[in-house]
Order: C-alpha cells, then sequence, then structure tokens
C-alpha cells in the first residue's frame, strides 16, 4: 500500500496535475531496449520522444544499459505505441525480457555495498596500525598502543563478518560438497588472522593482523565485485540482443480485425498474418496462402522451401513470396524443434563439470597451506619452543599464504579480457567460456549464416551491363523479396543510382511486372519471364526482359563473409584444425568450403550428425569450438568444447553459445581465440608472481620474523602487482600465433 | 591523550559519514548509469524538473 501511495506521488510529481489518482492506479512501468542509443544526444532524443506519446508519465533512460524506462498509463497507449514512435525518430527498440538478470544485478549491488563498508574499516585500521607501526620506531605508550589495537577491533570485527560473508558462504558450500575451493583458503586465512588478532590484543602483544585481515578482505572483495559486473553487463547486452530480435505478430480475431501483439504473447489457435519478406514469429501451420519459405536458420538449406495449406512452419523462417496466414499450434513431439530440444538435453547432460583454473590451483594450494601450517608448528615444537610461540608463528604462516594474489589473479585477467572483447562487440557470456577456449585446437564452422551471410547475393554482377542493372533494380525497389534486395544493393554497391519506379505490380510467387515509356519490364521467375518473351534460355534463378530486347539472366548465391578467406586462413596457420559442417546440400557445402580454403568438410549433417561429428572429434581427443547460428546447431553448440554465435543466429542457438559476436566480419573468431589465450597465459604469470611472492615470505613467517606491517605489505604489493599485469590486457595488441604472415 | 580522544571520533565519524553517503547514492541507483550520467550534467534541461 506504501509503495503505491509513493508511485503516486512521483508520477503526480513528475508531471502536470490533472494526472488523477484514478488514471495512476492503471500505470504501468516496462523496459524498452533502445539499440542505437550512443550518446548523450540520444538521451534527450529518446525521452522527449517516449514522454510526447499520450498517457506516458515519466520516461527515463539509461546509457550503460542502452535501456529506457517508462511508465505509462496502459489505458491510453501501449508497448507497441511506444516502440512505432521510437521507430518515427530513427531508434530500433524492443520490448526487453525480464529474465534472472535482475537477480544478478542485485548480487553485484550488494557486493558494491560490503565493498564500501570493506573499504571503510581498512582506511580506519590503516590509520590506527600506522600509527602503531610508527609508534614501534618512537616511544609510544603502551597503554595508548593497547587503546588503538582494540580500536582496530572494534571496527575490523563486525566489518569482517559482514563484508566476507560471500567467501565463507562459497567455502561452506563447496565444503559441504567436499570439495575445495579458493574460498576455503580465504576464508580460514581472514577467520584465522581475526581471532588471533583478537587473541593477542587481550594479551596486549604486538602480534596484531586485524589491518592485514580486513585490507585482504577488501582486495578480495574488488576481484569479487568486477568478476560480477562483468557479467551482470555481459548478461545484459546478450538479452538486448535477443530483445531487439523479438518478433511482433499481427494476429486475426474472430471477427476479422487485426491487432499487433509480442511474438511471445500469441496462444495456441490463434492466427497469425505475415507479410511477405518477414520472419514467421510461431510455430503452426500455414491455413491461408502458398509462398516459399526460407528455412536456412532452421536447417542450414539455402533453397527455399515451397509451402500450400497444411504445412507444418516454424518459428524464426522467412517468409518469401506472399502474405499467409499461420494458426498458432502447440509444439509436438515429432518436430525439429522437439527433437532438437532433446538432443540438446543431451549433451548438456554429457558435457559435464569443467573445474575452473582457479578451482584446480586451490585443490593444490589449499593442502599446501596446511602442511606448511602443521610443519611449522611441530618445528617450532620440536625446536622447544613452548605451544605458545608455535601456534603464532604456525598461524602467521596461514595469514601470510592466504591467497589473496591468487584469488585476484584470475579474476582481474578475465575482467580485463571480457572488457576488451566486449568493446569489439563480442560478447562472453559464459563464466568458464574464456578458459575452455584458451584449450580449442580446432574449429567447426557451420555454414549458412556463420561461413556466409546467409542472405543471397547476385553472382554474376559482372555480365550485367549499367543501364540493365539501374533499371531492373528500380523495378526491384518495389519489393521486399532477399533476391529483390540483393539487385538493388548490387546495384548502389556500383554507384547506379536506384529510384523505385511507380506503378510496379507484384504478382506473388511469380515476379514483378511495370509499364514505361519503353513497353513492358519483368523481373521474375523464368516461367513469369517466359510468359511476355519465349525466348528465355539458360539455368538463372531470376530473369529480367524488358520489350524489344532479351532477356538477361540473374544468379545468385549466399556470399562468403568478407573476410572467411583471410580468417581461416589465419586460423589454419596458427595450427588449428578447421572443419565446416552443414545442413545445406552437399554441391553448395563444397563449394563455400573451397571458397573459404577449408578442405575437411560436411555437407547434409543433421543435428544428430553434427554431434555424432562432434564426439569423434572428442574421442580423437580434439577441444572444439563450434561456430552457429542456425537451430540445428544449438545442440552442437551445447555439446563443444566452446561455442560462438553470431547476433544474427536463432534464439536457441545464441543461449547455447558461450559467447556471440556482433557484425559482418568473421574476424571477431581470431580474436576471441587470440584473448583467450592470452588470457590464459597471464593468469599463469599471475600465478607465477603470486607463488613467487610466497617463496620469499613463508620461509620468513615460518622462521617466526613476519611482523604485522611485514604481512600488509606483502599482501598489497602482491595484489597491487597482479591487478596491474591483468590490466595490461586491456591495451596490449594481441595476436594470433603466426597470424600477421597470412595477412 | 586529550587530543587522542577528540580525534580519533572525529576521525571515525568522517569516515562513517562518507560511508553513509556512499551507501545511499547506491540505494538511490546513482551507480546505475555511470556513461549516462557524464552526459546528463553537460545537457540543457527540458523544461523537465528532473
Amino acid at each position: 500500500m506504501a509503495q503505491a501511495v509513493r508511485a503516486e506521488l512521483r508520477v503526480v510529481g513528475g508531471s502536470d496535475h490533472e494526472t488523477g489518482p484514478a488514471q495512476v492506479r492503471s500505470s504501468q512501468a516496462a523496459t524498452l531496449v533502445v539499440e542505437n542509443m550512443q550518446c548523450g544526444g540520444c538521451m534527450t532524443t529518446i525521452e522527449r520522444a517516449l514522454r510526447s506519446v499520450p498517457g506516458v508519465t515519466e520516461a527515463r533512460t539509461n546509457l550503460s544499459a542502452k535501456r529506457a524506462t517508462v511508465v505509462f498509463d496502459d489505458q491510453v497507449t501501449d508497448m507497441q505505441a511506444l516502440i512505432e514512435e521510437l521507430n518515427r525518430v530513427g531508434y530500433h527498440a524492443a520490448e526487453a525480457t525480464e529474465t534472472a538478470d535482475a537477480h544478478a544485478a542485485r548480487r553485484a549491488d550488494d557486493l558494491m555495498r560490503r565493498l564500501g563498508v570493506a573499504g571503510f574499516a581498512a582506511a580506519n585500521v590503516m590509520l590506527l596500525s600506522v600509527s602503531v607501526w610508527a609508534g614501534s620506531a618512537s616511544d609510544m605508550d603502551p597503554a595508548a598502543k593497547d587503546l588503538f589495537h582494540w580500536l582496530s577491533a572494534l571496527i575490523a570485527m563486525p566489518a569482517i563478518a559482514y563484508s566476507a560473508q560471500p567467501f565463507f558462504r562459497s567455502a561452506a558450500t563447496a565444503l559441504r560438497a567436499r570439495r575445495l575451493n579458493m574460498d576455503v583458503p580465504i576464508s580460514l586465512g581472514i577467520t584465522l588472522a581475526t581471532a588471533m588478532s583478537l587473541f593477542q590484543t587481550v594479551r596486549g602483544t604486538e602480534q596484531v593482523y586485524f589491518d592485514a585481515a580486513i585490507m585482504l578482505t577488501f582486495f578480495l572483495l574488488i576481484g569479487r565485485y568486477l568478476d560480477e559486473l562483468v557479467r551482470v553487463r555481459a548478461r545484459g547486452a546478450a538479452e538486448n540482443l535477443l530483445g531487439l530480435k523479438a518478433l511482433s505478430a499481427t494476429v486475426i480475431d474472430a471477427d476479422g480485425a487485426a491487432r499487433r501483439m509480442p511474438a511471445r504473447a500469441l496462444k495456441p489457435g490463434m492466427s497469425v498474418q505475415v507479410a511477405a519478406g518477414e520472419r514467421i514469429p510461431v510455430d503452426g501451420k500455414l491455413i491461408d496462402g502458398e509462398t516459399e519459405i526460407d528455412e536456412s536458420l532452421i536447417t542450414g538449406e539455402t533453397v527455399p522451401r515451397f509451402a500450400t495449406p497444411g504445412a507444418l512452419i516454424h518459428a524464426g523462417t522467412l517468409n518469401l513470396a506472399r502474405p499467409i496466414t499461420v494458426a498458432a499450434t502447440a509444439i509436438d513431439d515429432h518436430t525439429l524443434l522437439a527433437e532438437i530440444a532433446r538432443l540438446m538435453q543431451a549433451a548438456e547432460q554429457g558435457r559435464g563439470q569443467y573445474v575452473r583454473l582457479a578451482d584446480r590451483a586451490a585443490r593444490l594450494y589449499a593442502p599446501a597451506v596446511h602442511i606448511l601450517g602443521a610443519t611449522t608448528f611441530v618445528g617450532w615444537m620440536l625446536a622447544g619452543a613452548g605451544w605458545e610461540q608455535s601456534l603464532t608463528c604456525a598461524i602467521a604462516v596461514l595469514i601470510i599464504t592466504c591467497p589473496c594474489a591468487l584469488a585476484l589473479a584470475v579474476p582481474a585477467v578475465q575482467v580485463a579480457a571480457t572488457s576488451r572483447l566486449f568493446g569489439k562487440g563480442i560478447i562472453v557470456k559464459a563464466s568458464d567460456g574464456l578458459e575452455r577456449l584458451a584449450e580449442v585446437d580446432t574449429v567447426v564452422f557451420d555454414k549458412t549464416g556463420t561461413l556466409t551471410r546467409g542472405e543471397p547475393s547476385l553472382k554474376n554482377a559482372g555480365a550485367i551491363g549499367d543501364a540493365v542493372l539501374a533499371r531492373a533494380a528500380s523495378l526491384a525497389a518495389a519489393s521486399r523479396h532477399p533476391y529483390s534486395k540483393a539487385i538493388v544493393k548490387a546495384a548502389s554497391d556500383r554507384g547506379l543510382s536506384v529510384k523505385p519506379k511507380g506503378g510496379v505490380i507484384e504478382v506473388p510467387g511469380a515476379g514483378l511486372s511495370a509499364r514505361g515509356p519503353r513497353g513492358e519490364q519483368r523481373l521474375g521467375s523464368k516461367a513469369w519471364v517466359a510468359g511476355a518473351c519465349a525466348e528465355s534460355g539458360g539455368t538463372a534463378t531470376l530473369w529480367y526482359f524488358e520489350t524489344g530486347a532479351k532477356p538477361v539472366g540473374f544468379e545468385f548465391e549466399d556470399a562468403a563473409r568478407s573476410d572467411a578467406r583471410a580468417v581461416v586462413g589465419a586460423l589454419r596457420g596458427a595450427g588449428y584444425q578447421v572443419e565446416l559442417l552443414s545442413g545445406d546440400r552437399e554441391q553448395t557445402v563444397q563449394s563455400a568450403a573451397r571458397a573459404a580454403g577449408i578442405d575437411e568438410w560436411e555437407g547434409g549433417a543433421r543435428p544428430d550428425g553434427k554431434i555424432a561429428r562432434l564426439a569423434e572429434l572428442k574421442a580423437m581427443g580434439r577441444k572444439v569450438l563450434m561456430v552457429g547460428d542456425g537451430l540445428n546447431d544449438a545442440p552442437a553448440l551445447a555439446a563443444a568444447h566452446a561455442s560462438l554465435s553470431p547476433s544474427s543466429a536463432a534464439d536457441i542457438s545464441q543461449n547455447a553459445a558461450d559467447a556471440v559476436f556482433q557484425g559482418e566480419p568473421l574476424s571477431p573468431v581470431i580474436e576471441l581465440l587470440a584473448v583467450a589465450r592470452a588470457t590464459q597465459r597471464m593468469a599463469l604469470q599471475n600465478f607465477a608472481i603470486a607463488i613467487a611472492y610466497n617463496v620469499v615470505s613463508v620461509p620468513l613467517a615460518m622462521a617466526g620474523h613476519v611482523t604485522p606491517l611485514i604481512a600488509a605489505l606483502a599482501m598489497s604489493f602482491s595484489s597491487i602487482a597482479v591487478t596491474a599485469n591483468a590490466l595490461r590486457l586491456r591495451s596490449s595488441a594481441i595476436a594470433i600465433t603466426s597470424m600477421e604472415q597470412t595477412r | 591523550m586529550m587530543a587522542l580522544a577528540w580525534l580519533i571520533p572525529c576521525a571515525l565519524a568522517l569516515g562513517l559519514i562518507g560511508l553513509i553517503a556512499f551507501l545511499w547514492a547506491l540505494n538511490s541507483g546513482q551507480f546505475e548509469d555511470l556513461d549516462g550520467a557524464g552526459w546528463r550534467a553537460i545537457q540543457d534541461d527540458d523544461k523537465d524538473p528532473r
């Protein structure tokens, strides 16, 4: 109730006072993803545009997240109107999908709060400790020293009890599962340092380590927070991509009225109208109209399928020829989609738990720490020291070996690497993705949409004259068919001005025609053009004809991404084995493989066939990176050692992939592999730094020479050293081995 | 020693004020859009009080 009142006040305060309570109650908040929000100017434009829509009471953009939060009255306006308004001012927007993101963001906030408390406590305890250290050199009053120690205890103990909880919890979880992770030695170190410091404070000695304990907590929380923040950002960006691809559907009600609604709100039994050139938003059955369907995103097959009423149609396919009506149906067990879901489940179970580098290090490190501590204790006892002094030395060893640098070593490098990749449009979603990518030695590409662009381009443009191409393009500009778009693109690439022609008639399934001063022009299938002129021959896909001239054939192909050949060459030069695995026909796959310079290829592969090939490679001891976009690649993406998909991929595939890349070039594959390897190298370097620090300081601790000052200095220096080392990854040029030679 | 009795509580109180200010800023969402906040500072006001 209190919340409702506050919402009402905010709305009233934020706009004019005409907004009565009755309307406020129906107001709702929604989040929009805005794709091309880049700068401050965009923020103002977007907020103004949204506020100009009647019924909107509040609009606020978030530039980091590329999102806008809108409060609107759902009796006056709806999401669709807001999205259309943003489209009108030039921004591509969509409704944000609500997911686990909010949960992760809360976790990051929680870590930030603990970080703030730890920082406050560390600064104040340090202030007191420095006085004590300075006092040891001069003549500090023992009573004042005791007071300072007690004050430190008063600040540090509650702060540690609150701030270090994430480590304690994670350690407890690991121990309960009878595993060791990095948080076990961390928790042990923090707890022991605090407990012993309290004991020594009571006794009034010098061995007080509160500053070390709280600083350790502070540094580790920084690493943990950055780690979480990068993951939240990556997940947010991945969700934005999916949200922007989400389709809206035109639903035909029983009374014949059409209305737009988001595709995910569709229910079985609804009739959905799909215009030519639109993606089909839902799985269903064709009930009205005949058309050609481009299923390349589902099967990898590039030749469109002809569909008549009764045919099953998959969501995500492209309606090429003419408007159709589809009845949404529930997925039944015999469809391709159900088979893919089954395969994916099996693949995910088969992959097993991957043990991260830091945890592998902890498995070696934790026992070593405990053995060293025990040895110190036993050694001092044998040497004849009392149990109290022996225990003090043993605990000093545990404090000094507490893996501050070790626990920062991997997160710091991963954060630097992930943000570097983020800047280049590569989103690493899986937290252990980079580590798995670094181990890859084989790259398997899918063809359609991955190695190629996934859309037709004009193949024989060189054989067609400027004048003919320009006239064909001005005819084609009237149509949304992918072939028409390819002709228009070819013409504008050549610098010809394409003026859309008026009075073009589109005959569904056949082609385009127009009447001009020169007589009739036609662009379309062979049969359609032959109707006007009988003498057309040859095998071209599309023909252009004008009265009194010979028909001209247009051939199309799914062209490779611009740098596919260079990327494959660079990968092979760096020692990766490269394969092509596609669901398309053998012949097409062969020519694509030849164009890209890949020797190993396989066509006509079904989803289970792809998995079988991956299993074969795995049995040969290979670690495979699968790069794919189609729905038929999803199980393979889930089964491979690591996986990558373009942002144009099917939703399921994008979700299954460890990383997503944006843009037309294929070079992110190289960047990703190179950065993953550099990350691994740098993480190992950081381990080396951390171990070197232990080699120096552990003998000192075992010999009983570690004072609180030495412990604090050693801990800070090693943490700063590994962090600084990790930051090099942000700026340094990283090349995949021998990549320069192939360029 | 009298100086310490004043100065230590002062130092702690100042630190505590900083901590409280930080937690307040965090809870009121001021760290949510660090990129956008920089832009908002140099933008013309939109007749809108925010």
